[in-house]
């Protein structure tokens, strides 16, 4: 991998997750794979800076999961602090605006709060930065153009070449975060700034209720063998009424996925 | 010739020898400070020589006699050798006599020791090192036979004129090799060195309390806590200057005997961990350099020669090889035989633990399920990560009284995290039956337990052991009770040994813990318990290392299977020689491979006693060996057969006339 510049800075964005099971607040999944995915980068490409943002309140529960980012080696955190019920988005935007950083990643999908995974599109629309979602790998950064690989389903790849600075979002299919030791995660520093606060108003409007699990659509197998059964597991599912669209305008694709709403009956 | 030479001689050996022990000295005090009680501790050594270390070295009859003879021969020749040719008191005409006349009686002894220790060498078993330690023998030899013979022309059995021809030059030479090795090589690292830093190491030894007094042997195996508040205290140990003093000088002791090699699961199982290695690794870790002097077994697969180390650098390697390879460290199961067997009273699993939190606490580098498992004890309070409302699943149907409900209770029943493994719910089951039957007044804490912590101290996560040891010490104290009863050994030792270093003001953390078998046979022994007469075939019984070695409970489950009407059939290795499971000290979490799995040999060891069924006391054991494939023996822990025996009892025991004790087991008791 060839630096074109030393120095390159990563911003990480995390959030206090939550364990599905238990509630306790934690790391969440999604953003320690960002903040590994850095950390690969950074011994990759000596030179290269961290800088971990969270957007938030800083509390016991906070602290806790903050800590469990720190502790995968990372010497400090900046913590814009904001009252709770403020909006992430507009202080991050304020920060980043500011920062530049050429590399922002991220979670796709916060384990509490709203969750909606909007938050790096509306960042991006509001920076005016190239969004890509589902990063697995970062391969290359040169002359201000990262090579990117993205994670399509069922295990396939596309490289992408995207001009920094850009968001990146990480899910599933990033690398797994590596452990989170108790020393590192001790010793480091928050460095809080206080940032803008501005109430999410869309929040305090909504009627929040726990999720309920969400029904699974059921592939019926008919299969005679083993080898039949392994097969239709290997498949694509459905892959027959899918299509693939390309060179088409915004309009167009937006009537497509309408259409397709409505023969699913998720639209009526 | 000889009475002017030999004043020079030992005058210089021994100037030597002081030049050399204040250099050791200075090695050993790059470790961490550690108070023991210096004098005190002096004055303790004789006494932890001559009974604690006698009764392991004791084990081995002839090698005691031979350690006798040679050693106090040596002492005393020494001594004596000072007095009569180092102060000329060999030549006064009142003293000269009697003081000859010992040290030939010394020296004599000592010889004849030596014959001994030569006889070993001559087909040495593998655990033995060789290299200088083959040549020791000849050195006793000439150290004795020079000494002797240059007395006897003091005495007048040889003419005076004896010491000034060739013959004297000669025999000058060989005082000069005993010298060398004897005096010299005891403090510049020749394998003699282990007598001095021996003696030592019992006076400053760690752990003081593991010493037996004249009260009777005592046991001292817990773990000892890290000091989590002091921010610039080291997390454990990453070189060899962060273990404490005292513990480098422990290492330092070591005869290279192997008795740890030839007891060690991981090392038989051709995993990359010999004890005896481990334990010359920070020896030269301590003194700087590399392990290619080493002439013992090595860790399995691991040659001898690619490893180096400094006092201040790595032990493991932050890329590539330094002193030892993680996966030695992680090969241990914990298991304490090495401990058990070291006679020179090295404490080797604290060693391991200490690299092993170093490992995990500041370099988050746990093998790998290690991670996972150490993630879910934070979130969710047992390692499997299951959902902490369901601990009392297995038990919807049996309506356990809660001590949430009952505030009191005579016996809390601890179920451990097996309370989430089907096969240990048919253990907790048959217990809970058996408890009902003897009509026990018993409540469990339900959802409020948590993980004892045990996995997670012993991967070296002493935070997390610390966060949940607090938290079930503050559950415990909302309640009233008299003793805990654990089905699982893990949690007793933890329970019983560990948490009792974090009691905090006001919340004391000292509890009565018994083994499940331990309370069943006093349950028996009560007469509220009648078994009905065994009808199966031949039992033999795994002693599990956190009840045995760990907590001196050797007895209690061999009473019980008397009870039973049980004839054992011991297994080569039982009581305090059991061989491990392989599921201590989170070995299956951390997987190191081998050649062999421990399991398939304990198994093995079932076989070869000709036993049907081996009868065990831990969720622990139960899995690991039943999970041998195609084992020969039925494995069933000691509440099931129990239970399954459980006939009425004679007229339930209202007027109750205890029954006489049954007779006392096999089992050897150690200290
Ligand atoms: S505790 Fe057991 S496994 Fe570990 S080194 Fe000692 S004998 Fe080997
Ligand atoms: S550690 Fe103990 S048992 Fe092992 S070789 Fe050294 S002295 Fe012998």
């Amino acid at each position: 991998m060839q630096p074109e510049q030393q120095g390159l800075e990563v911003a990480v964005l995390v959030s206090v997750g939550r364990h599905p099971i238990t509630g306790r607040a934690r790391r969440a999944e999604q953003d320690a794979r960002g903040v590994e995915l850095a950390l690969t980068l950074a011994s990759e490409l000596p030179g290269t800076r961290i800088n971990v943002l969270h957007a938030g309140q800083q509390d016991i529960n906070s602290e806790v999961a903050l800590r469990g980012y720190l502790g995968m080696g990372l010497n400090s955190l900046t913590l814009l602090e904001q009252p709770e019920g403020s909006d992430a988005i507009a202080a991050l935007a304020a920060y980043l605006t500011k920062a530049l950083p050429p590399l922002v990643l991220t979670g796709t999908r916060a384990e509490c709060g709203e969750g909606s995974g909007l938050l790096p599109y509306a960042l991006a629309e509001r920076l005016g930065w190239p969004l890509v979602n589902g990063l697995a790998a970062v391969e290359t950064i040169e002359n201000g153009v990262v090579t990117l690989l993205q994670a399509l389903p069922r295990g396939q790849r596309r490289r992408l070449k995207v001009r920094l600075p850009a968001i990146v979002s990480v899910d599933e299919a990033g690398p797994v975060a590596r452990q989170s030791a108790f020393g590192p995660a001790r010793r480091a520093k928050f460095i809080v700034t206080s940032a803008i606060h501005e109430p999410d108003r869309e929040l305090t409007q909504w009627h929040l209720a726990p999720a309920r699990k969400r029904p699974k659509r059921l592939k019926i197998v008919k299969a005679a063998s083993a080898r039949d059964r392994f097969k239709a597991a290997a498949s694509k599912a459905g892959g027959k009424s899918g299509q693939v669209l390309s060179d088409v305008t915004p309009e167009q694709g937006a009537v497509a996925i309408l259409k397709l709403l409505e023969e699913e009956d998720v639209l009526r | 010739m000889l009475e002017t030479l030999l004043p020079i001689l030992i005058f210089s050996a021994l100037a030597l020898a002081a030049l050399g022990a204040s250099r050791r000295v200075r090695l050993w005090r790059q470790g961490r400070p550690s108070s023991v009680p210096i004098l005190k501790g002096l004055a303790a050594m004789p006494r932890r020589y001559l009974v604690d270390l006698h009764h392991v070295v004791g084990r081995d009859k002839v090698m005691s006699n031979t350690h006798v003879a040679t050693a106090g021969g040596f002492v005393a020749a020494a001594v004596l050798m000072i007095l009569v040719h180092g102060l000329g008191l060999g030549s006064s005409e009142s003293m000269g006599p009697i003081l000859g006349g010992l040290l030939l009686a010394a020296s004599a002894a000592m010889f004849v020791g030596s014959r001994f220790v030569a006889r070993r060498r001559r087909n040495p078993p593998a655990r033995l090192s060789r290299g200088p330690w083959m040549r020791l023998p000849r050195s006793l030899m000439a150290f004795s036979g020079g000494v002797f013979l240059a007395t006897l022309p003091t005495l007048g059995l040889l003419p005076d004129d004896f010491g000034s021809g060739v013959l004297a030059l000669m025999l000058a030479a060989v005082v000069v090799w005993g010298l060398g090795e004897m005096v010299f090589g005891m403090t510049w690292g020749g394998p003699m060195k282990h007598a001095f830093a021996g003696a030592l190491h019992l006076a400053f030894h760690r752990r003081p309390e593991r010493f037996s007094s004249k009260q009777g042997g005592r046991r001292s195996t817990g773990l000892k806590a890290l000091d989590l508040d002091d921010e610039t205290a080291p997390l454990g140990v990453g070189t060899p200057s962060d273990f404490t003093w005292n513990q480098l000088l422990g290492f330092d002791a070591c005869v290279q005997c192997g008795r740890c090699e030839a007891v060690c699961p991981a090392f038989a199982a051709g995993q990359p961990l010999n004890p005896k290695k481990l334990i010359q690794d920070m020896v030269v870790g301590l003194s700087g350099g590399s392990d290619a002097s080493y002439t013992g077994s090595p860790h399995p697969g691991k040659p001898v020669g690619e490893h180096y180390g400094t006092p201040y650098g790595p032990i493991v390697g932050l890329a590539g090889q330094a002193l030892v390879d993680a996966e030695t460290l992680w090969s241990c199961t914990t298991c304490r035989a090495c401990v058990e067997e070291c006679p020179m009273m090295i404490e080797h699993v604290d060693a391991i633990v200490d690299m092993r939190r170093h490992l995990t606490l500041e370099r988050g580098q746990t093998p790998n399920k290690g991670a996972g498992v150490l993630d879910n004890l934070i979130a969710t309070d047992n390692p499997g990560g299951f959902d902490p409302g369901s601990r009392l699943h297995w038990a919807a149907d049996l309506n356990l009284p809660l001590m949430a409900d009952v505030k009191q209770a005579e016996v809390l029943l601890w179920l451990g995290d097996g309370a989430f493994d089907m096969r240990n719910q048919r253990t907790l089951r048959a217990l809970v039956k058996v408890l009902r039957v003897a009509e026990v007044e018993f409540a469990v804490l339900g959802t409020e337990e948590r993980d004892s912590g045990d996995v997670a101290r012993r991967l070296g996560d002493e935070a997390t052991f610390q966060r949940l040891a607090r938290r079930n010490i503050a559950t415990l104290s909302k309640y009233r009770f008299q003793r805990i009863v654990t089905c699982d050994p893990h949690s007793f030792h933890v329970l019983g040994n560990e948490y009792g270093e974090l009691a905090e003001p006001g919340i004391p953390a000292q509890y009565e813990v018994r083994h499940h078998s331990t309370f069943i046979a006093e349950l028996y022994d009560a007469g509220r318990l009648a078994f009905a007469p065994w009808k199966g075939g031949r039992v033999t019984y795994h002693d599990p290392c956190y009840l045995g070695r760990y907590n001196g409970e050797y007895e209690a489950p061999r009473r019980v299977l008397k009870a039973l009407g049980i004839e054992l059939k011991e297994m080569e290795r039982s009581g305090f020689r059991s061989r491990c499971c392989g599921g201590g000290g989170g070995a299956p979490i951390t997987d190191i491979p081998g050649e062999r799995r421990i399991p398939d040999m304990r198994m093995n060891d079932v076989k070869e006693s000709g036993a049907g069924l081996v009868a065990v006391g831990c969720p622990q054991c139960t899995a690991m060996l039943e999970g041998v494939v195609d084992a020969s023996a039925e494995v069933r822990d000691i509440a099931e057969l129990v239970a399954d025996a459980l006939v009425e009892p004679p007229s339930v025991n209202a007027t109750g006339s205890p029954r006489e004790p049954v007779v006392k087991a096999t089992a050897e008791e150690v200290l």
